[in-house]
């Protein structure tokens, strides 16, 4: 049973961000509600308002324009596991949310949802990292891109400002060469450990590579010094130099023991799940 | 298992006008209202049932707009202007669907706690995809959790199932 809220239902991003202004911490934006709700059930957080962000025009579209795909943060999953644009051009991210938890989530959850919730154990946030997206998020004075290495902050917190709302995920889109994998461990519907790596072939030779870890830890992250340990190496080398790329990883995704798994189970997995990312892209 | 609602005279109230198996359905929800609540006690409909509460074992399914949704999340109000079917709307004039006629056929269930959702879930994936793979059957239901046996004969009825509609 939910304890009674009141419901806001505004049209503009303007409108949202002059009620988060205006109610501060008592209300909240809620998209599709797949973790919001679940989180009120609980009584583990109660707002007096709900800002329903549904009636929005203009963000449940998916396109690409200029080099960029743009996905409105009102994009449901099953929207973008559906998406001909995304199948076209991440099919990695597609695979990712042809796996986000059941039908029913897909159906009712939303893409901006997901990473404004937080939820350490969530997907998207990690591959979206590795492909270099960036989030924009408005509020009354108008539009800011943040990257989405600086998006996540700590477990359910993002670097949002209180009266920002965001908007749309923008992804560059990938090269003729790039390749991309997402790769997740765990029992049930959350996972353990999730990998996302991208890369561009050059030949024999990798370069732009991006890694990123999620799950494991507070938040995703991306790894920088393991993207430096394998880039502009030949195949051959990369293969040889992924064990040590693995535990730099490993580390870097601040695991913690859990019910999802000890820390340096996690650890090992990220190294295991770095490997068969790059075998899967590097062929 | 969940007491009605009580009502106060501050409470926001939303109308909401939706077709409900076929039929217009006008009603008041306050927005912290959820669908199953609603369909179960208020609207007597008690097929679809309370389980894990949190989105993860299926038993509360229900179709919004054909697809399948979990009414225990689901805030009641935003059925607005769409189409729910629960388990009570599957038979078409008291004529059962071949989706159940199979479940009874192959023996689907056993309490049949979790067969509403399986069902409707089925329904849904039938309609989007008349001719699916085992696997991709297992993908689409594997949100919908059954804890009296194992899943081969459910498996069994939504495959015959979908070979009968084929052949309609």
């Amino acid at each position: 049973m939910l304890k009674r809220f009141r419901l806001e239902e505004p049209e503009s991003a303007a409108e949202v961000s002059e009620l988060l202004g205006r109610f501060g911490d008592s209300a909240k934006i809620y998209a599709g509600g797949t973790e919001l709700l679940l989180a009120m059930k609980e009584g583990l957080v109660h707002y007096e308002r709900l800002i329903n962000v549904k009636k929005l025009k203009g963000l449940s579209e998916i396109a690409g324009e200029n080099g960029t795909i743009k996905i409105g943060a009102l994009c449901t999953h099953h929207q973008l596991e559906t998406s001909p644009v995304l199948q076209q051009t991440l099919p990695s991210l597609v695979k990712l949310e042809q796996n986000v938890a059941n039908v029913r989530v897909r159906q009712a959850g939303s893409i901006g949802g997901n990473l404004c919730f937080a939820e350490p154990h969530a997907d998207p946030g990690t591959l979206l990292m590795a492909l270099g997206a960036t989030m924009v998020a408005e509020k009354s004075s108008g539009p800011r891109e943040i990257a989405a290495a600086d998006f996540f902050v700590d477990a359910y917190e993002t670097s949002l400002k209180a009266d920002e709302l965001l908007t749309a995920i923008r992804v560059p889109a990938p090269g003729a060469n790039s390749r991309s994998a997402y790769l997740k461990f765990g029992y049930l519907e959350r996972p353990s450990v999730g990998v996302a790596m991208a890369l561009t072939l050059d030949g024999p030779v990798v370069n732009e590579v991006k890694i990123a870890v999620g799950c494991a830890g507070p938040a995703p992250r991306r790894v920088a010094e393991a993207e430096a340990l394998l880039n502009a190496k030949s195949k051959d080398e990369a293969v040889r130099l992924l064990p040590q790329a693995g535990a730099i990883a490993g580390r870097a995704s601040e695991a913690i023991s859990d019910l999802h798994g000890a820390q340096d189970y996690k650890e090992h997995i990220v190294g295991v799940l770095l490997k068969r990312a790059f075998n899967s892209i590097v062929s | 298992m969940s007491k009605p609602m009580t009502r106060h005279a501050d409470a926001q109230t939303i109308s909401v006008s939706f077709t409900l198996n076929g039929r217009l359905q006008e009603i008041e929800v306050e927005p912290n209202e959820l669908l199953l609540d609603v369909v179960r006690d208020r609207l007597g409909l008690t097929g679809a049932k309370r389980s894990c509460d949190v989105q993860v074992c299926g038993a509360c399914t229900l179709l919004v707009d054909g697809r399948p949704v979990s009414a225990c999340t689901t805030l009641a109000f935003e059925v607005r202007g769409r189409s729910v079917m629960t388990i009570e709307g599957l038979a078409d004039d008291g004529k059962l669907h071949p989706l159940q006629e199979a479940f009874i056929e192959h023996g689907g269930f056993q309490c049949g706690f979790c067969t509403p959702g399986m069902l409707l879930a089925s329904k849904a994936l039938l309609d989007e995809n008349p001719n699916p793979s085992e696997a991709e059957l297992k993908h689409f239901m594997h949100g919908n959790l059954c804890r009296c046996t194992g899943y081969k004969k459910i498996i069994e009825s939504i495959m015959a199932a979908a070979k009968k509609m084929r052949a309609r």
